[in-house]
């Protein structure tokens, strides 16, 4: 920076978390010549358990600052505690109350990442936003930006970014996505950054380490009311402990006995009642999806082939996709799908192309 | 990365003068013998902590034996309130002290801690809406049993000077001593011990471009202090542990330095913080910003405002992507979005109290530096601001 106050190339900001993947993005940066600033911004946990927190720890904290030193680019800490709180960890608790299976990390990149984190960027007159992320942006047609997979198929973590939108993919860099983990973890000796990563978790952030069941106890307990099970007629099996101790597709630990095994279908909040059908019953061929974000901008204007993932973890099943009114979309597999869940995400690929997603409706057909 | 960074925080600290770099290095290459020992090395190392002492005695109009070399600032101040109340119980002269709610936290927390864990009393004043102690109110608080009235000489925060000429002579008809932290101020003000009435003074040599690491204080002859630190007899038994030589050498050379260019020093930085003040209180002409602080019973160097409904943090951040480097107020505690608890006493509302932000100019600063901020924080803020919108919805 020059008196004149003019940037003297374009600026990114990197969020950074500590491990080895946003610190060779970083890096990356750096070295195509950017103007790169450093953030990491330090989400809510409980009380007393701030170490426990699977982000954000205070060791983290100086891991992520002392790879900035390394690299030789500022670093500030962006407190979000409150505004996480007050979003992401409320959306959590208010879904499960809907009888529903949030995924929060779908919620945080498109309210924390991509809007907070995002605008505190462009204010530090940023050019870009970049994360630690395997996912591509790639130019398409007609100057629209396209979200792809990330190069490495076992990490590609398109599915919680399906919420981005071309306003976000134009200043947006995922410097990792066209690389394997492994030619990561080879940048990163190069680079010379610590290269140890922790095991993959899907555990919630904040949940520091606890079961979300426990966390829902204590912050929500009025949800985990008693109340009874009944099969998809009406027969009723038994008493539950609580509506968001079960997981839609659940078979153990239900204490019925019924004369074919029984999952569980559904939830019905207004009744507080758990409903189990058989193999065949809760199996979907059909749902709808609401709240879709279409990447290109706008929903395609005829019904496409595509695939879906109903879960992050799920393959991508072939479907016909019907845009709807309202922002939802109508999804017809080719073969019934098993444990879609209300609230989850359903995220739409051709290819390695991410189109879109949006949430599993509450009332999920039956087949 | 930012080219040729400009740096206004000088009351968080300030560069080293490479004089008093120059006076340091013989007592770490040459006369780095322990100033207790008897030999030939200790003798050089206890000439040059002598001459330090006696040096700073002379600038401050006091005896060589009424100072001690402490560690930091904060050691200082904390020496002064514990190490006399504690002195005062033990010998039953009371149990009372007053301070006031504007201290920096070394002579507060301190003042606190006598309280809640040694069970003394504590009255802690208000201040008005500039942040200045009222004398009255000293007066007011006064006990029989009150040992000491600990006032700051100027806020770092804010930078308002207090009236301790007033509060010290109060202090002193009462029979309480008088102990002021004048860690902000020690550069920007005249300093007599034989005419001010003042018992205790806390310095800090890196606020003066002298070394971090070393404090001074100043007791007058006759108080009774504990120390805080015991261990060997050092500092007359006031201070334990091996006294930093080179850094005690380097805070006489530097209140040397303070001293002999005091006026045009004071002139240089009035000049730069007025052309500041009235350059951002141009750039901003709605009400979103305000100047904190009294507007002229103020530090010469400290310019220090609120931004409404915008963060401290934040604004750092900004300034610091523009290449300026300021402060929320006080360092120690920047990072964290807490209300600044000065600005509540001060009466400000709740959408003021996290948007502090302090630019202290100092020597090296110069015209252009500040025309540039002036230039550049509008965009910069403003963007800021509408990021702010969008996090408060």
């Amino acid at each position: 920076m020059s008196l004149t106050g003019k940037k003297s190339k374009p600026r990114v900001v990197v969020a950074m978390s500590g491990g080895v993947d946003s610190s060779v993005a970083a890096a990356l940066m750096v070295e195509q010549g950017f103007d790169v600033i450093g953030v990491m911004m330090r989400l809510w946990s409980e009380d007393g358990k701030e170490m426990l927190n699977r982000c954000c720890t205070p060791e983290q904290m100086d891991d992520a600052r002392h790879i900035a030193a390394m690299l030789g680019i500022p670093f500030y800490v962006l407190d979000v505690k409150d505004y996480f709180r007050r979003t992401i960890v409320e959306f959590f608790l208010n879904e499960h109350g809907k009888g529903r299976t949030p995924n929060p990390c779908v919620e945080c990149n498109r309210v924390i990442r991509f809007s907070y984190l995002y605008e505190r960027a462009m204010a530090l007159d940023a050019d870009f936003l970049a994360t630690g992320h395997y996912a591509q942006v790639l130019p398409g047609k007609s100057g629209l930006f396209e979200l792809h997979q990330g190069v490495d198929s076992h990490k590609d973590q398109s599915y919680v970014l399906h919420v981005l939108t071309q306003k976000h993919l134009a200043h947006t860099k995922f410097p990792v996505g066209e690389y394997t983990k492994p030619e990561v973890r080879a940048l990163a000796e190069k680079f010379g950054l610590p290269t140890a990563s922790k095991g993959d978790s899907m555990d919630l952030c904040f949940l520091s380490g606890e079961d979300y069941r426990d966390f829902l106890a204590r912050h929500r307990p009025q949800y985990a009311q008693p109340g009874p099970i009944f099969t998809a007629e009406g027969q009723l099996l038994g008493q539950h402990s609580g509506l968001p101790n079960y997981t839609i597709g659940q078979r153990k630990g239900l204490g019925v006995s019924y004369h074919e095994p029984l999952f569980v279908m559904a939830k019905n909040v207004t009744r507080n009642a758990l409903i189990l059908g058989t193999r065949e019953q809760i199996g979907h061929d059909e749902l709808t999806v609401r709240q879709v974000n279409w990447i290109a901008g706008a929903p395609p204007p005829e019904p496409i082939q595509a695939a879906v993932k109903i879960r992050y973890k799920a393959n991508p099943l072939p479907a016909q996709i019907t845009p709807l009114a309202d922002g939802r979309a109508a999804v017809k597999f080719d073969v019934p799908v098993f444990g879609a869940t209300a609230g989850q995400a359903a995220v739409i690929y051709q290819g390695s192309r991410c189109l879109g997603g949006g949430l599993i409706e509450d009332d999920i057909p039956e087949s | 990365m930012i080219e040729n960074p400009i740096y206004l925080d000088h009351s968080a600290t300030t560069p080293v003068d490479p004089l008093v770099i120059e006076a340091m290095i013989p007592y770490w290459t040459e006369g780095y013998g322990n100033p207790s020992s008897v030999h030939h090395f200790g003798r050089i190392a206890k000439q040059g902590l002598e001459t330090a002492r006696r040096s700073i005695a002379n600038l401050l109009n006091c005896k060589p034996a009424e100072l001690i070399f402490t560690g930091c600032g904060s050691e200082s101040d904390n020496l002064a309130v514990k190490g006399v109340m504690m002195a005062a119980r033990a010998a039953g002269r009371g149990n009372h002290l007053v301070t006031s709610i504007v201290e920096h936290e070394a002579v507060l927390h301190t003042a606190e801690h006598l309280r809640d864990v040694h069970g003394f009393e504590l009255t802690i004043l208000g201040v008005d809406q500039f942040g200045r102690v009222d004398p009255q109110a000293v007066a007011d608080a006064l006990r029989p049993d009150t040992v000491l009235v600990s006032i700051m000489a100027a806020n770092n925060e804010v930078g308002t000077i207090q009236p301790i000429s007033e509060i010290g002579q109060i202090a002193r008809q009462h029979g309480a001593l008088f102990h002021t932290d004048a860690i902000q101020a020690a550069n920007l003000m005249e300093w007599d011990m034989q005419t001010m009435p003042i018992d205790l003074l806390s310095l800090a040599p890196h606020k003066f471009y002298g070394p971090k690491g070393v404090g001074l204080l100043y007791a007058k002859t006759g108080i009774d202090m504990e120390p805080v630190i015991i261990g060997g007899g050092q500092e007359n038994g006031r201070r334990a542990g091996t006294v930093n030589v080179p850094f005690a050498v380097g805070a006489a050379k530097a209140l040397e330095l303070a001293v002999k260019d005091r006026l045009s020093y004071i002139e240089h930085v009035t000049d730069l913080r007025d052309r500041l003040i009235s350059g951002i209180t141009a750039a901003f002409p709605g009400d979103e910003v305000t100047l904190t602080g009294h507007p002229t019973e103020r530090l010469p160097h400290h310019a220090s405002f609120a931004f409404k409904n915008l963060n401290g943090n934040d604004l750092i951040i900004q300034l610091d992507a523009l290449g300026v480097s300021s402060s929320s107020g006080s360092a120690c505690s920047s990072g964290n979005p807490k209300p600044s608890a000065i600005l509540q006493a001060m009466g400000y509302a709740p959408e003021w109290c996290i948007g502090g932000l302090r630019l202290t100019v100092g020597k090296q600063n110069n015209k252009a530096e500040i025309d540039y901020l002036i230039k550049q924080m509008p965009e910069s803020i403003s963007r800021l601001q509408r990021f702010s919108e969008l996090a408060r919805g």
